[in-house]
């Protein structure tokens, strides 16, 4: 039984360097902002960041896996507030986690947060599946 | 600085674009979907990111894009895209403001396949000063 209110279950993805390139090569989004650690140091970045649409499309795993499946999700929405930071070497986290916040017949809207490092990356996260 | 009068202006994309299977499966596979029978709900922001660089960075526009950073961004998704889709893109300049220096430009891309409106979506890109 699907309710307003209910929390889904938390769910921890992890982005390193080569997630970035596999995603600047998949997407076309070759910004070497998201490669080139001395280039984002230039443009005023604390490291190399992730595609915010990275982001956003592992966040939509997060809600197609619920749905289950991409072909169930009508909208999609989300703001970059923080950048995702991805120094050499090392594996962060995107956490998400969402809230069922309408249900009508099949439809239900869900309010997504996702944080890394415990800062939240992605504002206003919501999403439309048919379940 | 961006060209007001391209504001409340439609572009037609260039070429039609044309959906692989490939292309499912590299997008797929980064963020773990094993299901490759249709496309990742994001999966469209590969066309419409490069329909909006060609577009707006056309001198009559005048979109610096070494400058952008994407604000947000919206779908609605009419039904899954699927490999073999061919894609007739136009890119709407919604709304243009400054703040804080920066450029703020709201555009809208719709995917069309045949008559068939497939995908909307939008996305805020800001320019910064």
């Amino acid at each position: 039984m699907i309710e307003v209110g209910m929390t889904l279950p938390e769910k921890v993805f992890y982005i390193d360097r080569a997630l970035l390139k596999a995603y600047a090569d998949a997407s076309g989004d070759q910004n070497p902002i998201h490669q080139n650690e001395e280039f984002a140091l230039s443009v005023g970045l604390p490291n190399v960041i992730s595609h915010g649409m990275l982001t956003m499309a592992l966040a939509g795993k997060y809600v197609t896996e619920w749905a289950g499946g991409s072909a169930n999700v009508r909208e999609f929405s989300a703001r970059f507030i923080k950048p995702v930071i991805v120094p050499a070497g090392e594996k962060v986290d995107l956490t998400v986690v969402a809230t069922v916040t309408e249900v009508d017949g099949k439809t239900v809207k869900l309010d997504i947060t996702a944080t890394s490092a415990g800062v939240k990356v992605l504002g206003m996260a919501k999403a439309v599946v048919v379940k | 600085m961006i060209n007001p009068d391209s504001v409340g202006r439609t572009f037609k994309g260039v070429e039609e674009v044309t959906v692989t299977q490939s292309q499912i499966d590299a997008f797929a596979a980064v963020i773990g979907e094993t299901d490759t029978s249709v496309a990742p709900p994001t999966f469209s922001i590969r066309i419409s990111l490069s329909q909006y660089e060609s577009i707006l960075t056309q001198p009559e526009i005048g979109v610096d894009w070494t400058r952008l950073v994407h604000g947000d961004q919206k779908f609605e998704i009419f039904r899954p895209i699927v490999a073999g889709d061919v894609f007739t893109c136009s890119a709407t300049i919604e709304t243009l403001r400054v703040a804080a220096g920066n450029e703020i430009v709201s555009v809208r891309s719709d995917l069309h396949n045949g008559n068939e409106l497939v995908v909307t979506s939008w996305s805020t890109l800001v320019v910064r000063g």
